[in-house]
């Protein structure tokens, strides 16, 4: 019984199990980065960036028809050139990360809808761009393998400089100038993270199992490692109860997997152990030496 | 300078219409109806469509040059049965005072869950009544040629005539188990009902709503206990979940089918008969084994 619920669905049916792996591949990449996201108050970033790519896709499409792979590489130009200019900016300027990241998305926006609309053609770009979680092919599943593990292999360089930049800037600029490369490979980061995500698993996905489990896992810690140990397992769990969820109920995929994490987060809120709300009320008592 | 600059924008805006008024202006909503406006009026008339070559007409967004586009027009022809959903907005905003033909009156519908299916031009045996419709309107809007309306409308019902026997003639050659194929959209109802072949979409009518893992796996049980041999994709939607559904059960990948909209001149179907020709080729080619 509790075998043909949680197992069964991804022993019978190849489509499960490749979103599942998916699922865990994602969880291995976006964890991490959720969790400097939310550090360096970036989160909404993801969903900035899911409009910044369009006219990278349009100019991809205009190129070459309805060809995945040149809308793909257009969208990843275009989420370079903006994540770029934005950190740029907000490096040699005062201007704030959000508000340079927000004007140059919008620009973005506003040159896509002006290609798209002077070719002319009807079909929505991002629709096509934007895939589905259940109709993973060999390529899309490889990308986001080797995504994770080029994002992994990243973070693990850049990791001392961007946890000191993200608790402390001015000490590291005063010790290092490994700040700005570290900062802007970081941005990169984001942007392959957010593209093939969006390509192969959709918008909603992309960014919600990048920064729903980062936010669960600050209730848990005070720690940047722990918080990212947590917010992996965190992520790979909800893929999969979001799976085996839209398997037994018909909720589409990509939102059952983000409201089982959803769940998860009012959990946190309420019982977490680091600014949980019972915690407040009922705070431990203090020790004494 | 620069109020002289608008006053002649102005007049050659309005002096265009003057000139082009020997011959009948006529605006067909969609690409299908715009070839059989085309292969009645020739050259008599001066025809626009809204929703061009390769684009989806149930989603279409018009722009404020379709609103002039209809502003103009003497006849208008739609398919009627819901297709053009944001139509009679446009009619309304524009102004028209054009003659609205609706093409499938006296077609009885067919049912789609609780609403009529609007895709009855996939029988030729519609067909038909559409050109008649069309051929009715265009010779009341311009008894001058009409004529030349009715001698090509009957050279053309020649030519559905033929079409129509080559159809059923083909599918004779289809053994009967194997008449059965999944397709993106239930858009070949019609096509079902006249010439035998059973049709089962993934995704329901829309193309908008997201499938669950649910959908998926109930369409795959399926065509593995139905033995269902072919697998087919549209030239508007997203081919990837189909392609899934095709490697997970071993059907065939028939190719392109074409629902609701023509290709360009380059294309496979440029024109109604080479689309439902096209079509047939694919089906037979992918079942007929």
């Amino acid at each position: 019984m509790l075998h043909d619920a949680l197992i069964a669905p991804f022993t019978d049916f190849a489509f499960m199990r490749r979103a599942l792996a998916a699922v865990i591949a994602l969880a291995l990449g976006g964890g991490p980065i959720g969790v400097f996201l939310m550090l360096r108050r970036m989160s909404l970033v993801g969903d900035a960036m899911a409009h910044a790519i369009l006219p990278g896709a349009a100019i991809g499409f205009l190129l070459s028809g309805l060809n995945l792979l040149a809308m793909t590489a257009g969208g990843l130009i275009a989420g370079f050139a903006v994540a770029l200019l934005a950190g740029l900016v907000s490096r040699g300027t005062g201007l704030k990360e959000d508000a340079s990241l927000a004007t140059f998305y919008l620009t973005s926006l506003a040159l896509g809808v002006t290609i798209v609309s002077v070719k002319g053609t009807n079909v929505d770009l991002l629709h096509v761009l934007f895939g589905n979680i259940l109709a993973l092919d060999d390529q899309t599943l490889l990308l986001v393998a080797i995504n994770a593990t080029i994002t992994l292999l990243v973070l693990a360089v850049i990791y001392r400089p961007l946890v000191v930049e993200s608790v402390d800037p001015l000490f590291l600029r005063t010790v290092s100038r490994a700040g700005a490369p570290a900062h802007l490979a970081f941005l990169a980061l984001i942007v392959v993270n957010l593209v093939s995500g969006f390509q192969a698993l959709g918008t909603l996905l992309a960014v919600g199992l990048m920064i729903l489990p980062a936010s669960i896992a600050r209730f848990w810690s005070r720690d940047i490692t722990p918080m990212i140990c947590i917010a992996v397992p965190t992520a790979v769990l909800s893929g999969y109860a979001g799976l085996v969820l839209s398997f037994q109920t018909r909720i589409p995929s990509g939102p059952a997997i983000i409201l089982v994490a959803a769940a998860l987060y009012g959990f946190s809120v309420l019982f977490g152990s680091v600014g949980g709300l019972v915690r407040q009320l009922f705070p431990a008592r203090h020790l004494e030496a | 300078m620069r109020l002289r600059l608008w006053l002649c924008l102005v007049l050659a805006v309005t002096a265009s219409p003057l000139q082009a008024a020997e011959r009948l202006n006529v605006v067909a909503s969609f690409s299908i109806l715009g070839d059989l406006v085309r292969q009645i009026g020739g050259d008599s008339v001066n025809l626009t469509t809204l929703v061009g070559a390769n684009s989806d007409v149930h989603v279409y967004t018009p722009t404020p040059a379709d609103a002039k586009t209809v502003a103009d027009a003497r006849v208008l022809v739609i398919n009627g049965l819901g297709l053009e959903g944001w139509l009679p907005r446009l009619l309304q905003s524009s102004g028209s005072k054009a003659q609205t033909v609706v093409a499938t009156a006296g077609i009885v519908p067919l049912k789609l869950g609780s609403d009529a299916d609007p895709h009855a031009w996939q029988s030729v045996a519609n067909a038909k009544i559409y050109v008649a419709n069309i051929r009715d309107a265009l010779m009341s809007a311009d008894p001058a040629d009409a004529e030349i309306f009715r001698a090509r409308t009957n050279r053309y019902l020649d030519e559905l005539d033929a079409l129509d026997a080559e159809v059923r003639e083909a599918i004779a050659k289809i053994p009967p188990e194997r008449r059965r194929v999944i397709s993106t959209h239930d858009a070949f109802g019609y096509f079902a009902a006249a010439y035998g072949i059973a049709f089962i979409a993934p995704l329901g009518v829309s193309t908008e709503s997201e499938p669950s893992a649910r959908d998926i796996a109930k369409i795959i049980a399926q065509v593995r206990s139905a033995k269902i041999p072919a697998v087919f994709l549209e030239n508007i939607s997203d081919d990837r979940l189909v392609g899934r559904i095709a490697a997970e059960t071993g059907a065939t990948l028939g190719g392109t089918l074409f629902s609701d909209s023509l290709t360009s001149e380059k294309g496979d179907a440029p024109t109604y008969i080479a689309m439902v020709r096209h079509n047939i080729k694919a089906l037979t080619g992918a079942l007929g084994r």
